[in-house]
């Protein structure tokens, strides 16, 4: 299936980028997007810890993915 | 608290808003409001809530006015460079209100004092600049039962919510460690010195901020309580996230584990990794302090950001950890490179870029200025 990420802050220099699609098996979990994303991108690593969001709601690792669903990446930026 | 007849006139065009009224108008003249940094967030939160007619506004900030800060900080007069922030925002903000009363506080919020001083107020509005103060500043405020309106802004992106907002059913709202329970490490949260800030986000953020508090206070619509804003300024986009209460949160949640402030720099620092660690040749401090004096002596390469440097330092050359890559020119290949930090993480992030880079001669230095300070120099001031 497939799922958009999309980045907020530091994460678009980590996945070079606003958003990148990735396809997952079925019933792959917020847990599965994480491991991927540190394949493709090893400097996600020390961003793993951040919980992340699917659609409008912030979720646990173990949520189970639908098709099209936007998994948001935000990290903490402390400006101001 | 009653409105006088120059109030009614100063405030004439909030208080014939539909649900605002005089009542609103004495809310907010009644009203106690902290603002934490008088900086690119709090500049902005400090103009609108003066010109609103909250009654005291304290203001806490140490750090000085800086040419640098000026494409942003319009509170701020490029002849004000170098006089302290607080205290010359209360100067203009006098003048621009002379019924509201001012407290200054010219120095660092820290576990110390935070409890003691946001005690004092109804409000606290977080205009920070870094990581291990927006957790002690959320932390004193849950602590202490005290809404806080956060606003974080980023190159061109803002982020805005309410936190610890007493609900109507006596529970509080989410707050920051709902929506961060872990910090990353710190060159995943760059500053604005490292990762630069558009200028009008700081005052589209701080008014936001300024307004969420002005609700709050006079009890009007609804606010972001329980919502995260984001704000993309480059292309425009705003994308709401619902933040929920965690029961595992350590300081408001069912078991709280955190019942007074700690050390929030280490906390965000985080724990050195003990895999890699000798990796790293290193000297320690009473070793380099006795390289400084015997000689020859070694390049010191200060990799924290420039506001630590600007607070404590022990001479070395400041190039922050996210600079390295674009300043090697200042880094000599032909002397022996000891490279710090505050506790020795990021010093070896830097010395990692440093050997990809055909560095050789490279030491860490093993606890950073924090070990330093405890056994060199007990005056050199931490944070």
């Amino acid at each position: 299936m497939n799922i958009e990420i999309i980045a907020f802050g530091i994460a678009k220099d980590i996945i070079q980028g606003k958003s990148v699609a990735m396809n997952l098996a079925l019933g792959a979990t917020v847990s599965d997007v994480k491991k991927d994303l540190i394949r493709d991108y090893p400097d996600f690593q020390s961003l793993a810890s951040l919980k992340l969001a699917v659609n409008a709601e912030y979720v646990s690792d173990d949520y189970i993915l639908n098709e099209n669903d936007e998994v948001v990446l935000i990290p903490p930026v402390s400006g101001g | 608290m009653e409105l006088n007849r120059e109030e009614l006139i100063r405030y004439n065009r909030q208080i014939i808003l539909p649900n605002f009224g005089t009542e609103g108008q004495e809310k907010l003249k009644s009203a106690r409001v902290l603002i934490i940094g008088a900086g690119g967030l709090g500049a902005p939160n400090l103009q609108y809530l003066t010109a609103a007619g909250i009654g005291t506004i304290g203001v806490i900030d140490f750090d000085d006015v800086s040419l640098t800060n000026l494409q942003r900080q319009v509170l701020f007069a490029t002849n004000e460079v170098g006089q302290n922030k607080a205290q010359t925002a209360k100067t203009k903000l006098e003048l621009l209100n002379p019924e509201s009363a001012f407290t200054v506080y010219e120095e660092q919020i820290t576990s110390e004092n935070a409890l003691k001083i946001i005690d004092d107020y109804d409000l606290v509005i977080d205009g920070s600049d870094n990581l291990p103060t927006r957790y002690l500043v959320n932390d004193a405020c849950v602590l202490l039962g005290k809404p806080l309106l956060y606003g974080a802004i980023f190159r061109y992106e803002g982020q805005v919510s309410v936190f610890n907002l007493l609900q109507e059913d006596g529970s509080r709202g989410p707050n920051y460690r709902d929506l961060f329970p872990t910090p990353p490490p710190p060159e995943m949260v760059p500053s604005c010195s490292e990762g630069g800030v558009f200028g009008a986000l700081a005052g589209i953020v701080g008014a936001m901020q300024a307004s969420e508090a002005i609700k709050v206070i006079a009890g009007l619509g609804d606010t972001l309580s329980g919502r995260l804003l984001l704000f993309d300024s480059l292309d425009f986009t705003t994308r709401f996230l619902n933040i929920r209460c965690n029961p595992d949160n350590p300081v408001s949640g069912d078991a709280p584990t955190i019942t007074k402030l700690i050390d929030y720099e280490a906390f965000c620092e985080g724990p050195a990794i003990p895999s890699t660690e000798a990796a790293y040749a290193s000297i320690s401090v009473t070793g380099l302090k006795r390289r400084m004096e015997e000689g020859p002596s070694p390049f010191v390469l200060d990799v924290r950001e420039d506001y630590e440097y600007a607070i404590s330092n022990i001479g070395g050359t400041n190039i922050p950890l996210g600079q390295i890559e674009s300043r090697l020119q200042e880094i000599p290949h032909d002397r022996e490179l000891i490279v710090h930090c505050k506790s020795g993480v990021r010093s070896k992030k830097a010395i990692d870029i440093l050997k990809k880079q055909g560095y050789l001669n490279l030491l860490n230095l093993e606890g950073g200025i924090l070990a330093w300070q405890q056994e060199i120099d007990s005056e050199l001031k931490v944070y």
